[in-house]
């Protein structure tokens, strides 16, 4: 028998980030729905919106996030869903591991496909409404990380507590969008104001919201998954 | 023949051990007060109709289910939700495959190497790998794989680490005869190794040619339970078959 060294909690998480991102790579399902959602979501908007009533900086930034908030949903099933097919959630689970680290590195993977959207979803946007963010984009980006982990980390945790139920995918949003409106409307506020010019310091105040929603939200979900898990 | 008692072959040190256990499922007992306990090298083959608690058993074994009250000890110490250590010292074989469909058989079983800490994965997985006869198929995804070979993959996965305690729920479903007969010896040489079975089955011959004890499984409760030497197959089968369609009326 080989010898054993019992893994970290991080190396865990990113050993299941990257499992769950490979089976992702090949398949390729959940991502390109979401982005072929996110598609076409700016256009749908963007055919119906009249620029002479409402103009585009009043408008762009409600319609990222929103749909933001709804591509993202889509794929946060899949993370818990993929190890309920042949019950690969009891491999993990034997494992000598914390049960924390099996929500990092669901969180993990659902970053980083939740980011990939946002990054052609934002460029998208951006070209659909003809804006001018100027140097203001790189404050987007983060602002567009903050809203990601806010995201994912509610998403997560609802994701791993209805994958058992029978309405699983009509039960998570319904559970994880009221959830999201603290993440989507800092987010949207600020952007409106970045649209209009302002530096980081006007911005501040809501990219605030966004840091303490992470935090709280972030060690709440990582606290409660455990419980999500027993049967 | 003896009656419903835990076997105690083992009894300063065995490598799992339940005292009292009892598991609910709502008002019902899935498992009712099972005393049981498995030694180092030993393997105790448990029959029993469809839902006699078997698998729930299997699964308070292994730490995947809370008992509603007693206790799993594994090599000594309780098995609690929060002992990760003890946990990984369980590989689990059940009919369900417990694989990743798009990923290769080697990557499939070096995930479970990596999970549990394995210090030398490519040599724990290679050995696995070449154990469960999978040479020539490493890097095949396990969807391009019949049933039988994907639990061949599922049990190298499950014994990649080097397991204490090896729970088996109806490994024998899906495998050809040849598949049987590589688990037969494999199984036969996790216990010479020293590893303690519990295995899980409806086929009484196949239970009975690998087991050191058996127990008959009913409505949640041990009805007996001994060792299999100078145990007759046929009068066995016979007896289980009696006992299950009594507990069925």
């Amino acid at each position: 028998m080989s010898g054993l060294k019992p893994p970290g909690t991080l190396s865990v998480a990113l050993l299941i980030a990257r499992k769950d991102l490979a089976i992702e790579y090949r398949t390729r399902s959940a991502f390109f729905a979401s982005l072929v959602f996110s598609l076409l979501g700016v256009s749908i908007f963007y055919m119906v919106w009249d620029p002479t009533a409402v103009r585009p900086i009043d408008i762009a930034p409600g319609v990222l996030w929103t749909i933001f908030a709804f591509a993202g949903m889509l794929g946060l099933h899949r993370a818990f869903g993929l190890e309920l097919q042949t019950r690969a959630m009891d491999g993990l689970l034997l494992a000598p591991v914390a049960r924390e680290a099996i929500f990092l590195g669901k969180a993990l993977s659902n970053l980083v496909y939740v980011s990939a959207v946002l990054a052609i979803t934002i460029p998208a946007v951006v070209i659909f409404y003809n804006l001018e963010f100027g140097s203001g984009l790189l404050i987007l980006g983060g602002i567009g990380v903050l809203a990601a982990i806010g995201l994912v980390t509610v998403g997560t945790l609802f994701s791993s507590m209805t994958v058992h139920t029978r309405f699983a995918e009509l039960l998570l949003p319904m559970l994880a969008l009221p959830f999201f409106i603290p993440v989507v409307v800092p987010a949207a506020q600020a952007s409106a104001k970045l649209l209009v010019g302002a530096d980081l310091a006007t911005v501040m105040p809501w990219v605030q919201v966004l840091v303490a929603f992470d935090l709280m939200f972030g060690v709440a979900c990582v606290l409660a998954f455990p419980f999500t898990i027993e049967d | 023949m003896t009656s419903p008692s835990p076997v105690q072959s083992h009894p300063a040190s065995p490598v799992c051990q339940t005292v009292a256990l009892i598991r609910r499922f709502g008002r019902r007992r899935a498992v009712a007060g099972v005393d049981l306990s498995i030694g180092a090298g030993e393997c105790l083959a448990l029959f029993g109709p469809n839902g006699a608690g078997k698998t729930t058993l299997l699964r308070l074994l292994a730490g995947l289910l809370r008992p509603t009250s007693g206790e799993v000890r594994l090599l000594g110490k309780a098995l609690k939700s929060d002992a990760a250590a003890e946990r990984g010292r369980v590989g689990l074989i059940s009919h369900q495959s417990m694989l990743y469909d798009v990923l290769t058989v080697s990557e499939n079983v070096a995930f479970a190497a990596r999970l549990h800490g394995v210090i030398d994965v490519d040599g724990a997985t290679r050995a696995a790998i070449s154990r469960l006869g999978l040479q020539g198929r490493e890097l095949t995804p396990v969807r391009a794989l019949s049933r039988g070979w994907q639990q061949r993959v599922s049990i190298a996965r499950a014994i990649v680490h080097g397991p204490a305690l090896v729970l088996l729920d109806e490994p024998y479903t899906g495998l050809d005869v040849a598949g049987a007969r590589a688990l037969t010896e494999l199984l036969l040489a996790l216990r010479n190794d020293g590893a303690a079975l519990a295995l899980v089955t409806h086929a009484v011959d196949e239970g009975l040619a690998l087991a050191t004890h058996a127990a008959i499984m009913l409505d949640g409760q041990i009805r007996r339970h001994e060792s299999t030497v100078g145990v007759d197959g046929a009068r066995y089968a016979d007896e289980y078959r009696r006992l299950a369609l009594e507990s069925a009326a």
